[in-house]
């Protein structure tokens, strides 16, 4: 049988080092954040995307962009794109004013290239729009992580809130460090798979808490590092399938779901990866030096009770 | 946890066979009945179309309007008998100064809640307009109220023009709808090419009539230019008739001249003022002014009393056509600006459609075949639940008749994936459970009680999510909102009623043998 895991991992014996990694990690990933920045898409800093299709072969890149140098477009990003003869050109446009910017674009291509050019995608954000939309996907972010850390204080005690909330730091700031350091474009896509991140890298954290705290209760004298043990043995496999089956799914949409989806499912695989490994190794650690013991949970008993 | 009544197994399988009936619905091609036309609608990046996102700036209306309000304070004052001096607009606020004794008097009329120069609002207690003394200086400017009622009907007026506009252009189900307060949402779906959209919309359309003249008058010149040439003409500052009064226009051909021309017709007040300039003025020329751009001067031949003109000027059967159109709509209210504009092609449409179809069905496999390697007979319960889990979600979007988008499509493939984790957890907890258990009926009742709150609290963090970004998330992004908030209700559904029907069908079958997972 696969994926049938033997249920006496150590876990513990690896925080320590596993934490530094992280720690180390988190600390490069915010300097890459800092000093190289990240690749914000039209979306987030306004101008113009263009996602053109060539029916000729033998025309290449250096072409396309010595056509677009010409216009005087400001700063101008050529890259292929996909399959076929597929681009995404990038520039921040000088004006909005003109209304047929993208008429004479696509004519003077046309007369340069000497070829029938087709205009797949057009996107056109003004700087307003640009600027709101930033505004309103970090706001999404940090809604989403205070929310989270609202619900999982009803659920739990706050030890377990600091936990899960390190833990989706960590992920999502190493995801975008990842992203930051690969060049990779945000859009608003990847504000999505952020999101989307955070809510999964919790629902793994949740799991095994849940089972962390039914067993403080089952085992009262045992201690918390013992618990932790026994708890992310119970639910290994869980956290270990779960993710199999949403990576083969986002492996699909990554392979087979074409160029647009490429970004978001990169983030969303890289961040279900990171989002398995903070639950194990970065939010249970957290109960094992705030001093998590069979009072914590059974406290909250009482008062429920009362 | 396995016992189900009657009621239940029929409530649980009447749901499901509800939305299975509609998600059937998306291939049925009814477009009459309310309920049986319903469907999932494509977004603008699957069907191809253009996304435009207008905004209305309200600066030169409020300019205007204090113009106005200038002109009726002088009347006002005059009336009173008020004395005032240096009366003037600096920066949208009205100057002047009136005698100290006067002031009291001003007031008492300014704060009238029922004068006609400064407007009461009920809905929100306050006034169109402020009012502050310093001395025998007085200053009148819009007060915040003022500017809200300013940009609400400037935006609905706006609105409607757009509108009319879009719909004399014939596109498809075309959607406009305002956002925010300041601006206008145009989706147009199936229109790859939105240029002649753009340029209808990107024109206020304000036609006047006004005569060309060289000697300064009472209302004095300006110098306006010709469209399409480099040419200027000194045109006089009043305004003999403007669009408002047109009722009609129309392109036509004229096969004398060989042109194409536009024709109009005028309403009883215009024609009475057309009439009367062009009887006094002939051989005068008049400048038809669109947008302070002449588009033609002809010299006015004989007076024009019956309503009808005609404009030429050079025009192409489009161009004619389009300004026609633009006629008949009406003169927007304030200029607008394109701040966000996404189209996307046909081609790449069908293309994103194909894609994410097979990466769906990939996905799907992928995790169906996992499933029943891992689970075996279990898994295949888990699998049929799956294909419940998404025949569900397809029947609520389509109940919703919510928009489907390429990254709604990723939403879909992603619930696949993580709505098998329900029965994860809870064929996990039924294995450990089996340990201690002889009894299996047992250890899967255990096994469902038990995997409870982790199911509940693992999904409802992603819900969360999901709601988060379809309140704050726009456009396609929204559509994976759907999705994924849809497809956990689903999950859930599937796997604690229709799976554990399923499973409590199967133990109770097997209860004597052993049953490995």
């Amino acid at each position: 049988m696969i994926f049938n895991i033997s249920k006496s991992i150590n876990f513990t014996q690896h925080y320590k080092k596993l934490n530094i990694l992280s720690a180390t990690l988190i600390c490069l990933s915010i300097a890459v954040l800092v000093f190289k920045g990240l690749n914000l898409g039209v979306d987030f800093k306004g101008g113009t995307l263009i996602e053109l299709r060539v029916e000729n072969t033998s025309v290449n890149i250096s072409d396309i962009r010595s056509s677009f140098l010409k216009m005087n477009l400001g700063d101008v990003t050529v890259k292929k794109f996909g399959k076929n003869n597929d681009y995404l050109v990038k520039f921040e446009q000088e004006s909005s004013k003109n209304k047929n910017q993208i008429k004479i674009i696509n004519d003077q291509l046309t007369s340069d290239l000497n070829e029938n050019i087709n205009f797949r995608r057009v996107e056109n954000v003004g700087p307003k729009v640009s600027n709101e939309l930033l505004k309103a996907g970090l706001l999404a972010i940090t809604l989403s992580l205070a929310a989270m850390l609202f619900y999982i204080w009803i659920r739990f005690e706050w030890q377990f809130s600091l936990g899960a909330i390190v833990a989706i730091v960590h992920d999502v700031v190493i995801t975008l460090g990842i992203f930051s350091l690969l060049s990779y474009e945000i859009n608003l896509s990847i504000i999505a798979a952020v999101l989307t991140i955070v809510g999964y890298s919790m629902n793994d954290t949740v799991v095994i808490f849940d089972r962390i705290r039914e067993n403080l209760r089952k085992f009262t004298s045992l201690k918390i590092i013992e618990i932790s043990n026994i708890s992310t043995n119970e639910t290994l496999s869980r956290t270990l399938i779960t993710s199999i089956t949403t990576l083969l799914a986002l492996f699909s949409i990554f392979i087979f779901g074409g160029a647009i989806l490429e970004g978001f499912s990169f983030a969303m695989i890289v961040g279900v990866i990171i989002g398995t490994y903070s639950s194990i190794f970065v939010a249970t650690p957290l109960l094992n030096y705030t001093n998590v013991n069979y009072k914590t949970v059974t406290k909250e008993e009482i008062n429920e009770n009362v | 946890m396995l016992y189900f009544s009657k009621i239940k197994i029929i409530t649980i399988y009447s749901i499901i066979i509800i939305l299975a009936f509609f998600a059937i619905l998306n291939f049925n091609n009814n477009k009459d009945h309310f309920l049986l036309s319903k469907k999932i609608n494509l977004g603008l990046d699957l069907q191809g179309g253009s996304y435009l996102l207008l905004e209305v700036d309200s600066q030169p209306v409020i300019k205007q309007k204090i113009q106005n309000k200038l002109l009726l304070l002088r009347n006002i004052l005059k009336e009173k008998k008020i004395k005032y001096e240096n009366l003037k607009i600096i920066q949208d606020s009205i100057y002047f100064n009136i005698d100290k004794k006067n002031i009291a008097e001003f007031e008492k009329f300014f704060l009238n809640k029922d004068n006609t120069f400064n407007e009461y609002y009920d809905q929100y207690k306050e006034y169109e307009l402020n009012l502050s003394i310093d001395e025998n200086s007085l200053n009148i400017s819009y007060s915040k109220f003022g500017i809200i009622e300013i940009k609400k009907t400037t935006l609905s007026q706006s609105l409607e023009i757009v509108r009319r506009r879009i719909d004399e252009v014939g596109t498809n189900d075309p959607t406009i709808i305002r956002r925010g307060n300041n601006r206008i949402l145009v989706e147009l779906p199936g229109l790859s090419n939105p240029n002649r959209v753009k340029d209808l919309l990107g024109k206020t359309a304000n036609l006047t009539f006004r005569f060309v003249s060289d000697e300064d008058g009472e209302f004095g010149n300006e110098t306006i230019f010709f469209e399409n040439e480099d040419k200027s003409s000194k045109v006089n500052k009043r305004v003999i008739l403007n669009g408002d009064n047109l009722i009609n226009a129309k392109a036509t051909f004229d096969n004398v001249n060989n042109e194409s021309v536009v024709t109009f017709a005028l309403d009883r007040i215009g024609t009475k003022k057309f009439a009367k300039a062009t009887q006094k003025n002939v051989g005068k020329r008049l400048a038809i002014i669109l947008d302070n751009k002449i588009i033609n001067a002809p010299q006015i031949r004989e007076p024009i009393v019956g309503g009808n003109g005609q404009i030429t000027g050079n025009f192409t059967f489009q161009s004619a056509t389009d300004l026609a159109l633009l006629l008949r709509s009406g003169a927007l209210p304030a200029p607008l600006e394109i701040v966000e504009e996404r189209t996307v092609g046909p081609d790449l449409g069908e293309d994103s459609i194909k894609a994410g179809t097979i990466s769906l069905l990939i996905g799907f496999l992928l995790v169906i075949i996992f499933m029943v390697i891992k689970y075996r007979f279990l898994g295949i319960i888990s699998d049929l639940a799956l294909i419940t889990n998404l025949t569900l979600l397809i029947g609520i979007l389509t109940l919703l008749e919510a928009t489907l988008t390429l990254p709604g499509i990723a939403g879909i493939i992603l619930t696949v994936g993580m709505a098998v984790d329900a029965n994860v957890l809870i064929f996990e907890r039924i294995k450990e459970e089996m340990k201690t258990e002889n009894s299996i009926i047992h250890a899967f009742d255990m096994g469902y009680t038990k995997a409870k709150t982790a199911v509940l609290d693992a999904n409802v963090t992603t819900l969360i999510s999901a709601i988060i970004l379809f309140f704050l998330g726009s456009g396609p992004v929204k559509g994976f909102a759907i999705t994924l908030g849809v497809g956990i209700l689903t999950t859930l559904f599937s796997a604690y009623f229709f799976a554990r029907h399923l499973s409590s069908f199967y133990v109770m079958r097997n209860k004597d043998k052993k049953i490995i997972i």
